[in-house]
């Protein structure tokens, strides 16, 4: 099943740690907020990725099916 | 002259030919009563009719209805909301819609509840819409004397803030909480209030699903385009000569709404279309497209709300933006980093370029934040914003560029034209 990074930006409170725990895939804003790249999690960024969520404090992170129906992403950055 | 004779012709179907609200023996003498369609029957009515949602998003309407009717199958019980909140600024229809023909949404709401077979029906609206609560109320009491429905529509009433008509944020209100978006999935057609699959519809939506029953799917398409079939709601205003809520078939140009509408007072230079969730276009490039979706889209836009309004070159569209942003940085629901810190900031900065006191990189860096707090948010109010103020920089960007420099222009003291409500405080 391929997944795909979420972060839930209303338990986010930027604390900052997953930038630098996954930063093949995560970026700061300006204001310390993460940006996520929501491609699908190749095999080798998955270990990486599972630290980022196990040790975000506010457990802001999760990962979803990349066709989860009910979903809501950032458009692609193509666009 | 019975309303019936409406229903024939080709742009007029949820307005009224006269502007005097219908009562129920008014709906009855024109409609005729209800039909009763097997669920089965309606979804497939409504798939055929090429439907798409009245609230701004555009979403096939069949495809909902079949989504929480499937999700209802697992419990048995779902949730109806007419979306009523109507908090774009400029928009009028919904309001207008159920002050004329409250009805008509009312059949509309009753024909969804069937479909995805749901016990409990609310229709939501906003606390300053005070006029059109009593009219819904009216109308709901002159069906229950009649007896004509078995089932209890309730009315409840949201606070006056923009994201407080977002599906989310309304799911939470009607479940007993504050009017605040939620993160999704889950998305309300897979639980939504009291955790039941919930269908939120727009109360247009809901009026075209009404006749669609009654007249089918061939009929409802029998204007506009195979893509945006039927007619539309339309606010316009800004300025033309007689602004108003009127209805025209997605087939219809922009220049002769604007002409239904008395023309402009002056030479039109821009339009914003979709409300302040839209985008300003320059009024040459649209003034010959059609409304319907694939039109619009050629030159970068949509209908979104309905919302159609032009400026001449007498109005500051950098003042203009400079005020819709700082309202809609003020109605975030301030949960979200990107959107409670984001646009504040986006808003800050616009208004020191506006006002001559930011440096020319203060351009680069509202085009870097814009494209960056995009997809962000729990709801889409920064994406919306984002799109209204990129369409503002591109097509008013000589005036960004003499606004950096001069701190203002000839018009930027004007009376504004883009409406700023007052909106409540609470989230209640
Ligand atoms: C910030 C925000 C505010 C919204 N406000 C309204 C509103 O006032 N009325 C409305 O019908 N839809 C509003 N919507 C859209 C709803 O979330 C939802 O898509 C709509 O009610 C679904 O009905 P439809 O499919 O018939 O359009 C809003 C969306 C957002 C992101
Ligand atoms: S570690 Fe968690 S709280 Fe901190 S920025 Fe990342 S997602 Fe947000
Ligand atoms: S994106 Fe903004 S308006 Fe939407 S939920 Fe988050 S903070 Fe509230």
């Amino acid at each position: 099943m391929r997944v795909r990074l979420r972060v839930d930006p209303i338990k986010c409170k930027a604390h900052g740690m997953c930038g630098e725990l996954f930063p093949e895939r995560i970026r700061m804003d300006d204001w310390g907020y993460p940006v996520v790249d929501q491609r699908a999690l190749s095999d080798d960024v998955l270990e990486h990725a599972r630290r980022a969520i196990v040790d975000c404090p506010r457990a802001a992170l999760w990962v979803e099916p990349v066709d989860e129906p009910g979903a809501r992403v950032r458009p692609d950055d193509s666009d | 002259m019975s309303v019936s004779t409406d229903v024939g012709s080709t742009s007029q179907r949820l307005l009224p030919a006269r502007a005097v609200p219908e009562d129920l023996d008014a709906h009855l003498a024109g409609f005729g009563p209800r039909p009763h369609l097997e669920a089965v029957a309606m979804l497939d009515a409504l798939d055929a009719s090429g439907l798409r949602g009245r609230g701004g998003a555009d979403f096939p309407t069949g495809v909902k209805w079949r989504a929480v009717r499937e999700h209802t199958g697992r419990g048995g019980d779902a949730v109806v909301v007419a979306n009523a909140a109507e908090c774009e600024p400029a928009s009028f229809k919904d309001r207008f819609l159920l002050t004329y023909r409250p009805h008509l949404v009312l059949d509309g709401l009753e024909h969804a509840a069937e479909a995805v077979g749901a016990r409990r029906v609310v229709i939501y609206t906003t606390k300053s819409h005070t006029d059109v609560e009593a009219a819904l109320r009216a109308a709901i009491r002159e069906r229950r004397r009649r007896d004509d429905s078995d089932r209890f529509i309730d009315v409840l009433v949201g606070p006056n803030r923009y994201v407080a008509g977002e599906e989310t944020a309304l799911v939470s209100r009607v479940s007993g909480h504050l009017a605040k978006p939620k993160v999704v999935p889950p998305r309300p057609f897979q639980s939504g209030v009291d955790h039941l699959p919930t269908l939120v519809q727009n109360v247009e939506t809901l009026a075209h699903a009404a006749l669609i029953a009654r007249f089918g799917a061939p009929w409802f398409r029998s204007v506009g385009t195979e893509r945006s079939p039927g007619t539309a709601l339309l606010t316009v205003s800004g300025a033309v000569r007689t602004p108003g809520v009127l209805e025209a078939a997605c087939d219809t140009t922009v220049g002769d709404i604007v002409d239904r509408a008395g023309g402009v007072d002056g030479e039109p230079a821009t339009v914003l279309l979709g409300g302040y969730f839209g985008r300003w276009v320059a009024a040459d490039r649209i003034w010959n497209k059609t409304i319907d979706a694939l039109s619009l889209q050629s030159v970068g836009a949509s209908l979104g709300t309905g919302v159609l309004l032009v400026a001449t070159a007498t109005t500051c569209g950098i003042s203009e933006t400079d005020r819709v942003l700082t309202f809609l940085a003020s109605q975030t629901a301030g949960q979200c980093g990107p959107c409670h810190v984001g646009l504040p900031a986006i808003a800050e900065t616009f208004h020191k370029v506006a006002t001559g006191r930011a440096r020319p990189a203060a351009i680069d860096l509202l085009v870097r934040w814009s494209h960056d707090i995009r997809g962000r948010g729990a709801c889409r109010h920064p994406d919306g914003a984002m799109l209204f103020l990129a369409s503002a920089m591109e097509v008013f960007a000589a005036d960004l560029r003499h606004h950096l420099k001069n701190g203002s222009c000839r018009y930027s003291g004007q009376r504004p034209l883009l409406p700023i409500p007052a909106t409540d405080a609470g989230w209640w």
